[in-house]
């Protein structure tokens, strides 16, 4: 073999940067930062907007859809599936229940890297004092 | 008939991992050993290739220069072009991994009318390769917020500016956009040029329709078909620290994603995909253009007897002076 010095350190270089994440885990890790999400615990709203499964998936698009709504064509009423009305707010309807943000969005939000610019003209109520 | 081969292959492997995970529920297999035996395969692969390209003896210097080499003090040297020193060479590589400098010097020959042989710049494949692989690279490094907890803040970074638009929700990525293009545009242009077409083989299309296929169900995941990323996050934590989870429920379009991308890593040491660390081992690229400043020795020659004209003039002196000659050293 001819310049083995070289190819040792690319072979080295070449090994660490593919391991990388391997690597990152084992001297970073923190395996138990799972997100833990708490539910509402609402006697009186048992129901969400729309099935677990879509909100899973698509909350960021409903959320999307009912800004436009509410703040580009004024309409502020969501019917869901079966009939029942809500209105098209993130602070009034979906904090209503879901009112730690700390507990529940950014729960998978900072598990994934996810940083919505919702908080950037909404204000999760708790953390915000009334005056 | 490449094109097809190369189109029903990635096709086949896609309706594999729709059987496989759907039908015959091996979750396991191809979310687990498929691709921890394909980050071997690459692994192994390419330090196997490295290893018998060092074997390959490289006596003389042979860089490709397009610049001045360096010369007499008072004639202007091309210190990246034509590289004279270790430093000059890191200049160039590096020009030549990030930038992709000879791409940028295609020419293009065309026959116009007159008859007349026109040669002109032609940048469009240097363009659609550095998008391509610049957003290669930007997509797998995002893929770090799945591969690492906590995520690192170039992760964040890359993300933000990725994102800067801010269009739709999720929001849209350029480089999806952009990967989708370059892709696009380098597979047309090796259908639309009969000459390129001509000598485009299945080993052409097969990473061309592999890579469109890894893109495409990556954006087919992120703002269509969506699947539970907080399970794949977990699968991909998983497979990295050595223990290996299935969680349930992932949805089919990232097993088929995985796989993809675990036939592409595994082909990888076996293609012309081996141009990432082949580019750092080219002689024509690596090598000071110094043949005329150091003497470069072949490792291999045999030694050989030579006879100096000193030593002839010593051996014939006297013969020499006899019959006229005249001699150096009296």
């Amino acid at each position: 073999m001819y310049d083995s010095g070289k190819i040792l350190i690319g072979i080295i270089v070449f090994l660490i940067l593919f391991t990388s994440p391997t690597w990152y885990d084992l001297v970073f890790g923190t395996p138990a930062t799972k997100p833990n999400l708490v539910l509402p615990n609402k006697a009186d709203q048992k129901e969400c907007v729309m099935t677990t499964e879509y909100m899973r998936d698509n909350h960021m698009e409903l959320l999307n859809i009912w800004r436009d709504d509410a703040v580009r064509k004024g309409d502020r009423i969501f019917t869901t599936a079966s009939g029942k009305e809500f209105e098209m707010s993130l602070t009034k309807t979906c904090l209503n229940c879901h009112s730690n943000k700390a507990e529940f969005c950014d729960q998978c939000h900072n598990y994934l890297g996810v940083s919505p610019y919702c908080w950037d003209c909404h204000v999760d109520p708790k953390t915000v004092e009334i005056k | 008939m490449n094109i097809l081969f190369s189109f029903f292959a990635v096709l086949i492997i896609i309706l594999a991992v729709i059987i496989g995970v759907e039908t015959a529920q091996l979750e396991f297999l191809f979310g687990v050993i498929i691709p921890y035996a394909a980050i071997a395969t690459f692994i192994l692969g390419i330090i196997y290739r490295i290893l018998k390209w060092a074997k390959s003896p490289v006596p003389f210097r042979i860089p490709t220069v397009t610049g001045q080499e360096k010369s007499l003090s008072w004639i202007k040297s091309n210190k990246l072009d034509s590289p004279n020193s270790t430093l000059g060479v890191i200049g160039r590589m590096a020009l030549e991994v990030l930038l992709f400098r000879s791409l940028f010097r295609n020419t293009k020959t065309q026959l116009k009318d007159g008859p007349a042989l026109v040669y002109g710049s032609s940048k469009y494949l240097w363009l659609g390769a550095l998008v391509f692989h610049w957003s290669f690279l930007i997509i797998v490094l995002r893929h770090f917020r799945y591969f690492a907890e906590p995520i690192p803040s170039f992760v964040i970074f890359l993300q933000n500016y990725d994102g800067l638009f801010q269009i739709g929700l999720p929001i849209l990525y350029v480089t999806d956009v952009l990967i989708l293009a370059a892709l696009t545009f380098l597979f047309l242009r090796r259908i639309t040029d009969p000459k390129l077409k001509y000598i485009s083989l299945s080993s052409d299309y097969f990473p061309l329709f592999l890579i469109i296929s890894i893109a495409v169900t990556g954006i087919l995941m992120r703002y269509f078909a969506k699947v539970d990323i907080v399970s794949v996050k977990e699968l991909a934590i998983g497979l990295f620290s050595f223990n290996p989870v299935i969680p349930n429920g992932i949805g089919i379009m990232f097993y088929i994603h995985l796989f993809l991308v675990s036939v592409l890593i595994a082909y990888f040491p076996f293609s012309k995909l081996l141009h990432m660390p082949g580019v750092f081992l080219s002689p024509t690229r690596n090598l000071a253009n110094n043949s005329r400043m150091k003497r470069h020795i072949n490792p291999w020659n045999k030694p050989v007897r030579i006879h100096t004209y000193e030593e002839y003039e010593d051996e014939f002196r006297d013969k020499m002076k006899a019959a006229g000659i005249p001699v150096e050293k009296e």
